[in-house]
């Protein structure tokens, strides 16, 4: 069995998740897109696991989990505390950086 | 392949359409459905822990604070339509298509070869052989993640914690508030109108009419005002008399009591009638 395809689908899904990240406003919405670039990473990295027939992969794929878990934790605390002094969840909001 | 084949256009399909919903609770949802196919890709790739961890860490834990998240800020809090740098739509789009096109094109044209397959890794079982690797050589990797993770609460603890700067309203407290308010700004003392019972529509989304015909802003949620949900029971009941011209003029005896009351007095008047 060949792993091309899903190294192909895991590029789509990537892909997908990236121009999310570029048009979506909601922070929120962001957040899950690059959820799903991490989720797409995830796969190559199990199906190369397979391809080369050794559980590194896996393990490569079982701490981006455990580090895409803590990014999730502070990403939306960040969120919530924004959302909380400026009532609003777009990226646009927070710009006072800029000036 | 078969799963593969099946799961393989739902994620796809499942993904695009985070990119055009409308509400975060909708990308929420289209985000389970593609992490729950991985999750199936991952048991088809003989990665039965990966499979377990996915649906318990990911669609469990991940995507239960996404929506913990969503219900807070608001489910209402979806995307504004205006763009604030001109062009950036498309020229993302456009990026985004190079860069699928590069990774599909590329990635196809390699020759990966068969697979060698886990069967051998796998031997003496998938859990018992990753646990094997993660505490010989990924040991110090994973005490490192054990940090992070402590990191990680203690700063969400930190940024969502908030402190209480005056004290906690009591129940006399908010009481004598109410009575200095009635004193000094002439405030209602009792609780809030409840919203409008109606004979044929009862929501609390339509406000409750005044004696004179026009609705009580008070008696419907605030926060129903401000997404501008709010509907006019007047306007419901032209509703009425519109659908009943459609459906043709056959009332019954007993309603043709009542309709030349509704119709040859005005709409607002219709609205009290039915307030009764």
């Amino acid at each position: 069995m060949n792993v091309t395809a899903y190294v192909v689908l895991s590029g789509i899904l990537f892909t997908i998740g990236c121009v999310g990240v570029l048009t979506r406003r909601n922070a929120i919405v962001v957040f899950m897109c690059v959820e799903l670039m991490l989720n797409a990473s995830n796969l190559a990295l199990v199906a190369f696991a397979r391809q080369h027939g050794n559980l590194d992969g896996q393990i490569a794929a079982f701490f981006v989990m455990v580090v895409a878990a803590a990014e999730v934790v502070v990403g939306l605390a960040i969120i919530m505390t924004i959302f909380r002094t400026r009532r609003s969840a777009s990226v646009d909001d927070a710009s006072l950086l800029k000036y | 392949m078969t799963a593969f084949w099946i799961l393989a256009p739902v994620m796809v399909i499942a993904a695009l359409g985070i990119l055009f919903v409308r509400k975060a609770v909708h990308a929420a949802l289209l985000l389970a459905v593609v992490m729950m196919s991985l999750a199936v890709l991952y048991a088809a790739l003989e990665a039965p822990f990966l499979f377990a961890v996915q649906i318990i860490v990911y669609t469990g834990a991940i995507l239960m604070l996404f929506l913990f998240v969503v219900m807070l800020v608001g489910v209402d809090a979806s995307d504004s339509v205006v763009e604030t740098i001109r062009g950036q739509r498309v020229l993302a789009a456009i990026a985004g298509l190079a860069l699928g096109l590069v990774l599909v094109l590329g990635l196809g044209q390699i020759s990966l070869g068969t697979a060698v397959g886990l069967e051998n890794a796998n031997s003496g079982g998938n859990i018992e052989s990753l646990a094997n690797i993660l505490f010989s050589r990924y040991v110090f990797a994973f005490e490192t993640t054990s940090a992070l993770l402590i990191t990680a609460a203690v700063g969400a603890m930190v940024l969502a914690h908030r402190e209480r700067l005056t004290p906690k309203a009591t129940q006399a407290s908010m009481a004598a508030q109410r009575v200095k308010d009635y004193a000094e700004r002439g405030t209602h003392l009792g609780p809030l109108p409840p919203p409008g019972v109606y004979a044929r529509h009862n929501a609390v989304d339509t406000p409750a009419l005044l004696p004179d015909g026009t609705a009580a802003e008070s008696s419907v949620s605030r926060v129903l005002a401000a997404r501008g949900t709010v509907r006019s029971a007047p306007a419901r009941a032209e509703d009425i008399e519109q659908i009943r011209g459609q459906i043709g003029d056959a009332p019954h005896a007993g309603r043709d009591a009542v309709a030349p009351a509704t119709t040859t007095e005005a709409a607002p008047a219709t609205g009290e009638d039915d307030s009764e």
